[in-house]
């Protein structure tokens, strides 16, 4: 199911360090932004110069306000582009599309305590999980670490959230973060959570040493976040029955496609799960992006809810 | 409490095909579903002709047994999600009944169906009655269970259960989705858990699925949870062929799936429609349908739904019965 966009505009960028910008977005006509759960982020659109790239940016304010989301980004020249985007093309005023905040980071619930890691431009999730924690009452302490004081950024909105909880770390390799934490994972009581959220040397680092101490999976958090959606190209079908070649273009399914000529294909999710679409297939090689069909089926149908063409020419047996 | 003409015209006939098997069937929530009649669908929390009965029902059972409905600690915020998005949903969709108005953080709600009226702050329990999960479900027909999401697994850690088909919250508390689900047949060999967990993990907020679940139940009978099957079960074995039309029901189970998100728990309302074969028969579509695919359900799920003991005698019964139909309508 296609993710719709929400339009909201830039009210405010700051310059928090050298690398790194704020951005305050705020909603078009005053309706309020969809509430979200600490550990949340949006994509966001990024106009570029030559297509639009989606970048994903968690959300660094609190869950709780609803007339302003706040993202974070740094400016990583040698990255695909979307942060240069941010940075050069998107001003003060501009209205940018974001999709709804969606959650691969959230805290553990159950966590009677929590040790929260932060690593540079890592340390953008935990302003809301600061604010989270701190309404709540559950007890938590956030280790921060960054290059120089010139790079540290949110250090205002950390120390408005969560007064009392934050140790700040100089480090350029992470002994000192590590040598500051060592003493403190080895002291928690049952029941804390640690989460971890920087550069991924960094992470492994942490990781390892609260493994070494003797920490269980079941209590250890990373933020991975979803790379983005493999990009839709547009590619063209042929119909065994009749020779007709349909034309998929980037922004539909290849469902949608057939549909707009007027073949009806049984279908229920449309999100490549309950099997309804299966079509089968007499050529070309398709890109499965369906978790329904089995894989010794790859070669003969395929799911055009979601699943696309990797090599054509590409014909259904319809 | 009988079915209205109306209400049978928006029954949620599950039934697309002459045969059933389990299958991942999940679908958008979003539309009306077409079921020949009037359709069904489209709202997540529905409010029909049988609210208040149904409401005084479930204050009453809750009154009996207090575990039907349980919270635990850390679902505290979804609690609170839950009466966002159902005091939200419900004025939107029945501003005739219900209304919301927040103001400088409260919010005014009304509920003219039971002459309620709450002031209260969000996510402050003492401007509530009672503990705020307990007190939105006795305003809405669905049980909900709701599953915290942690790591890679979800748990059922809160919900209600009044209107169960043979299942129990209390010993269901607390579980995973997978665990809840291992006495199901075949299903796990069809991998139908295993995508829908799949699913599940990644349900967005504002995205909101169902599906259709059914069995069918002795008597206009709504509670059939475990704890009193002694209550509901016997009825089984002593259902006569002469009083299938008005005591046999087919029971339908309309379960959306909804991402909350505060919590970022998975909210699972289940709304349960008992119609009555002599009901379902005013449909001829309907009954032709149901004969069909009764004689075909395969033995084990027909045992599974505990359908054994009057199974063939109702497929024999809607044989009969449509066989007149198409007696008449020739
Ligand atoms: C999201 C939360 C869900 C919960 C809490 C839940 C809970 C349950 C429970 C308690 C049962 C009864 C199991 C027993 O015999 O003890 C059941 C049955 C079943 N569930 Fe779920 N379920 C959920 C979602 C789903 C989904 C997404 C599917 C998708 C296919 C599904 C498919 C089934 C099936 C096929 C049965 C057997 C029903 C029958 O034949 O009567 N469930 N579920
Ligand atoms: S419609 Fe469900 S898999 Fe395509």
């Amino acid at each position: 199911m296609a993710v719709t966009t929400i339009k909201v505009r830039v009210a405010e960028i700051t310059e928090l360090t050298p690398e790194i910008r704020a951005f305050d977005l705020v909603p078009l006509n005053g309706t309020p932004l969809p509430p979200f759960s600490p550990g949340s982020h949006v994509v966001v659109h990024v106009p570029g110069e030559d297509r639009v790239r989606k970048n994903p940016y968690s959300l660094a304010s609190s869950p709780w306000e609803q007339d302003r989301y706040r993202i974070a980004v740094r400016r990583i020249d040698e990255g695909r582009g979307g942060s240069v985007g941010m940075h050069e093309r998107v001003r003060w005023g501009d209205v940018i599309e974001i999709e709804p905040p969606h959650n691969l980071f959230a805290p553990d619930r159950a966590a009677t305590r929590h040790v929260l890691v932060a690593g540079g431009i890592g340390v953008t999730p935990f302003v809301a999980y600061a604010h989270a924690l701190a309404r709540d009452g559950v007890p938590f302490e956030l280790h921060y670490a960054f290059r120089g004081p010139e790079h540290a950024a949110l250090l205002d909105d950390l120390a408005a959230a969560s007064p009392g909880a934050l140790s700040t770390y100089v480090d350029d390799d992470g002994t000192a973060v590590l040598a500051g934490l060592r003493e403190r994972l080895a002291g928690q009581p049952l029941g804390t959570h640690l989460s971890v959220c920087g550069p991924a040397p960094m992470m492994d680092a942490v990781l390892g040493l609260a493994r070494e101490l003797g920490w269980p999976e079941s209590r250890l958090h990373l933020e991975r976040f979803a790379l983005d959606e493999a990009p839709r190209l547009p590619f063209s079908v042929r119909l065994a029955s009749t020779d007709e070649v349909i034309e998929v273009p980037a922004e539909l399914t290849l469902l949608e496609a057939l549909e707009d000529r007027g073949i009806e294909i049984p279908y229920l999710c449309r999100q490549g799960i309950c099997g309804e679409c299966r079509t089968p297939i007499v050529d070309g090689t398709p890109d499965h992006r369906d978790i329904f069909l089995p894989a010794e089926e790859h070669g003969s149908a395929l799911m055009p809810c979601v699943s696309r063409c990797a090599r054509g020419p590409l014909v259904l047996d319809l | 409490m009988a079915n209205s003409p109306d209400a049978i015209a928006h029954f949620p006939f599950p039934f697309d095909q002459d045969t059933y098997m389990y299958s991942t069937n999940v679908e958008p929530a979003d539309q009306v579903r077409d079921n020949g009649m009037a359709g069904w669908g489209g709202r997540v929390y529905d409010v029909c002709e049988h609210y208040r009965d149904e409401i005084a029902l479930r204050n009453e059972i809750l009154a009996r047994d207090p575990l039907r409905c349980q919270v635990l600690p850390h679902m505290r915020e979804a609690a609170w999600d839950v009466v966002e998005h159902a005091t939200t949903s419900m004025a939107t969709d029945y501003p005739d009944w219900f209304s919301r108005e927040e103001r400088g953080g409260e919010v005014r709600w009304t509920n003219r169906l039971l002459d309620l009226e709450q002031v209260f702050t969000p996510g402050v329990e003492d401007t509530l009655p009672e503990e705020p999960f307990h007190w939105m479900m006795r305003q809405v027909q669905e049980d909900i269970e709701l599953l915290d999401h942690r790591g890679d697994a979800l748990y059922v850690d809160a919900g209600i259960l009044t209107f169960g088909a043979d299942w129990s919250l209390d010993f269901d508390l607390g579980m995973s989705f997978l665990e809840i689900h291992g006495p199901v047949p075949r299903a796990h060999e069809l991998g139908v858990f295993q995508r829908a967990h799949t699913f599940l993990l990644g349900l967005r907020a504002g995205q909101n699925f169902r599906r259709t679940n059914w069995t069918m139940t002795v008597g206009r009978r709504l509670d059939t949870v475990t704890e009193v099957y002694p209550e509901w079960g016997p009825d089984r074995a002593s259902l006569t062929y002469d009083e299938i039309g008005p005591r046999l029901h087919l029971r339908v189970e309309v379960q959306h799936f909804v991402r909350l998100p505060r919590s970022n728990a998975v909210m699972f309302p289940i709304r349960t429609y008992l119609i009555s074969l002599d009901e379902l028969c005013t449909v001829p579509a309907w009954s032709m349908r149901l004969e069909r695919v009764l004689a075909s359900l395969p033995d084990d799920l027909t045992d599974y739904k505990g359908l054994a003991r009057y199974r063939d005698m109702t497929v024999q019964w809607l044989a009969e019965r449509n066989a007149t139909l198409g007696a008449t309508a020739a």
